[in-house]
């Protein structure tokens, strides 16, 4: 006997699939989001043993979507499955849209075997190839061996700096093959840095800036809440006195409902927060990245600010708009090392500025209108939940609606595909954070058009048994679409309406409850019936068709030129 | 302007697709582009040749260096280099024109590397600007067939130019 086969006997292995289960294990992964396929099926034969739950949904992308918002509302990292070829392609929407908002993933997708990889062969697509500027790293296994440490990157890229999506792109034979064992070693990233830690000269000279501002701003957005950093900006706000805006992503940052919130900035944002922002002295960015929805005509943006940006992506800093003290580091890290270099300045000219902002210029709509107004069913039912709700959204005016209406007080209450703009994120966004948080109470406020597009994994949570609510907020029309084509399209509505299905007699269908409101006066009744259900329901409001988000900077206008401030005023 | 990055890589499979995704995605345009392996066999060495102003550039930097398989990048915008091409370049030659581009050749510094009875292949190598002349010096007698590399290029540890540089033109 040679010494070779002294070894092969005496290490254990195991397949593959096994392997990748206990990874997923070790990284404490208890539930994951996926979808059979033939190259996955040794994965699926292995997790059929494993304490692992899997949860399947009837599209790929509503498991990736779902695997997004496990992660969105928990801070977890959230994994699905799928299989090669079309399952990886329709993993692509998801993997954008947790790209666009960096949300940490793990997505594991099958491959033929590696023989067949560039043959064409069935159900074969270059997932690598197609992903690439869609997740923050991929990779595919081509040596059994490196499968375990594979996995360990992934979960450890994800999940740190600024997070993102990891895809690995195993192929069968991979899954297969029997290999040893081992422990984790040291990962092998000599290109992956992150500074968590600010310059402490940065800092100070931010901590400064602060001090000897009169008119400052803290402008946030999602980095805060995915880096843990709401309670370091809540006490920093408080200690230094400075109101709040916070971006789509931001919302849930800080508490709307405090004194010094200006709520959300932007192209539908306050009136107030918009004003603040044009008018300020100093910008305080904070994980939060100049998007263009967010600045309206880049030139015109804060025209009298210095600009402290805050981030932990060097990339995003200086990108859209020059940072006149950059600050590279964790919000958390920085925000608490700035917290004891402020003071306490009242600024009371700033503030009765912004109140009288506030007082002239609320978010407000037709209170006294007889159709339903989407707005005051959002108002109603922040008030029948007692702001307390997870939510998400599918993309468009309901979108923009729940933004004004709903006010979040909490990270990670709030769930929405911003950077992407991703129609359909609701419905499969809400049953992740469904899973992620069972003694949550979780909406999805949907808009008919939105909600067409994934509608099918009413089932998933049918079969579940999983009591999300969809507040459908159905107007007949791709309501952004038909806004901007009313606006600036000369009210042609090229395309732009939709004959729905009974959305109450699918859900029936489906096997959840159906619930409708044509009527303003039925409107609180149908949403106490849709709170009080405990099974998975869809409410289906006919609200007002051609109602518009307001205010509204047009785009390529400065911030604060904002058209429908006046609106209401005659109604 | 134009900026030589450089950029320090692991040597793995994907690693060219990366660099080259980001680029396409984010629309920056690359002049050129040249790979090799260093004396680290894990570790490869991309020289990239990009055209943009400082913001451009610095956007261009930062992407590079965010790719998990990117370990380091350089700009040596400012900074003393040696940068150069490598060119082999195939130009028409009947005898009686021999004596006129050996002369060109000897000129250049380059080499004679193939000689046939109607073409010679020529190998030059030098800074941009160098390569630029030699092909406008050969374009009357009539080319061939072209290709180069891309550029390479590596800082100065002294502020001295060895003589072997002096064709830098500085």
């Amino acid at each position: 006997m040679t010494a070779n086969t002294i070894e092969k006997t005496t290490v254990p292995t195991k397949p593959g699939s096994q392997i990748i289960v206990d990874t997923l294990l070790e990284h404490g992964v208890d539930v994951l989001f996926g979808y059979l396929g033939g190259v996955v099926l040794p994965l699926f034969d292995k997790l059929y043993d494993s304490p692992i739950r899997v949860v399947i949904p009837r599209h790929e992308q509503g498991g990736c979507h779902m695997a997004d918002a496990y992660a969105r509302s928990t801070g977890k990292v959230g994994v699905v499955v799928a299989t090669s070829g079309p399952g990886a392609t329709n993993l692509t929407t998801g993997l954008a849209t947790a790209m666009m908002d960096s949300v940490p993933l793990v997505a594991l997708t099958g491959q033929v075997r590696t023989e067949l990889i560039g043959n064409d062969a069935f159900q074969e697509a270059d997932t690598t190839g197609i992903t690439r500027p869609i997740t923050k790293h991929n990779v595919i296994v081509k040596n059994p061996n490196e499968l375990a440490q594979t996995i360990r990157e992934a979960f450890f890229i994800a999940s740190t700096g600024r997070p993102g999506p990891v895809l690995i792109d195993i192929p069968v034979d991979m899954q297969i093959a029997q290999v040893p064992a081992t422990p984790p070693q040291p990962l092998d990233l000599p290109g992956y840095r992150i500074r968590e830690r600010g310059h402490a000269r940065q800092i100070s000279a931010a901590a400064e800036a602060v001090n000897s501002s009169q008119r400052p701003v803290l402008y946030v957005g999602g980095g805060v809440i995915s880096g843990n950093a709401s309670e370091p900006l809540r006490k920093l706000a408080k200690k230094a006195n400075i109101p709040v805006t916070m971006t789509l992503m931001g919302l849930g940052a800080f508490d709307q409902n405090d004194p010094l919130s200006l709520d959300m900035l932007g192209m539908h944002g306050a009136a107030y927060a918009n004003f603040a922002v044009q008018n300020c002295d100093l910008l305080i960015c904070v994980g939060a990245r100049f998007d263009d929805r967010v600045t309206g005509k880049l030139k015109a943006f804060a025209p009298n600010a210095r600009v402290i940006h805050i981030d932990l992506d060097p990339s995003s800093i200086s990108k859209n708009v020059p940072a006149d003290i950059p600050v590279v580091g964790s919000a958390r890290h920085v925000l608490t090392e700035m917290l004891e270099l402020v003071e306490y300045k009242e600024r009371k000219e700033w503030f009765d500025q912004i109140a009288e902002w506030k007082k002239r210029h609320p978010l407000r709509y037709n209170r006294n209108a007889k159709t339903i107004k989407p707005q005051y069913v959002i108002e109603e039912l922040w008030k029948q939940t007692q702001g307390q709700a997870i939510i998400t959204t599918g993309v468009g005016q309901h979108q923009m609606w729940t933004a004004q209406f709903y006010r979040f007080n909490r990270p990670r209450q709030f769930i929405t595909s911003g950077g992407l703009g991703t129609m359909g994120f609701g419905l499969p966004a809400a049953i992740g954070a469904k899973i992620a948080n069972p003694d949550a109470l979780v909406i999805d406020i949907d808009g008919d058009s939105s909600f067409n597009m994934t509608l099918t994994e009413l089932s998933t949570a049918v079969m579940y048994e999983l009591p999300v609510k969809v507040c459908l907020i159905n107007n007949g029309y791709m309501g952004m679409v038909r806004q901007w084509q009313e606006l600036f399209y000369g009210k042609r509505y090229s395309c732009s309406s939709l004959k729905s299905p009974d959305f109450a007699r699918l859900a029936e269908a489906f096997g959840a409850v159906g619930l409708r409101a044509e009527k303003k006066e039925e409107v609180p009744a149908v949403i106490k019936a849709m709170l009080a259900e405990k099974r998975p329901c869809v409410a289906d409001f006919h609200v007002d068709p051609e109602e518009n988000v307001w205010p509204m900077v047009p785009a390529g206008k400065s911030l604060h030129e904002m058209d429908g401030l006046d609106i209401f005023e005659m109604a | 302007m134009k900026h030589i990055l450089s950029a320090l890589v692991q040597n793995k499979p994907g690693v060219l697709a990366h660099v080259a995704g980001m680029f396409a995605a984010r629309a920056f345009n690359i002049d050129s582009l040249a790979v090799g392996r260093t004396d680290d066999p894990s570790l490869s060495r991309m020289t990239i040749v990009v055209i943009g102003d400082d913001r451009v550039v610095e956007q261009v930097r930062k992407q590079l260096a965010k790719i998990v398989t990117v370990v380091k990048v350089q700009d040596f915008a400012g900074m003393d280099v040696v940068a150069r091409d490598l060119m082999l370049i195939s130009v028409a030659c009947p005898p009686e024109k021999r004596p006129e581009i050996l002369a060109l050749v000897e000129m250049f510094q380059g080499k004679v590397v193939d000689i046939g009875s109607k073409f010679v292949m020529i190998e030059v190598a030098g800074p941009e600007n160098k390569i630029e002349a030699f092909i406008e010096a050969c374009r009357p007698y009539g080319i061939k067939n072209l290709v180069r590399t891309g550029t390479v290029a590596m800082a100065r540890q002294s502020r001295v130019s060895a003589a072997e540089n002096s064709d830098d033109g500085k």
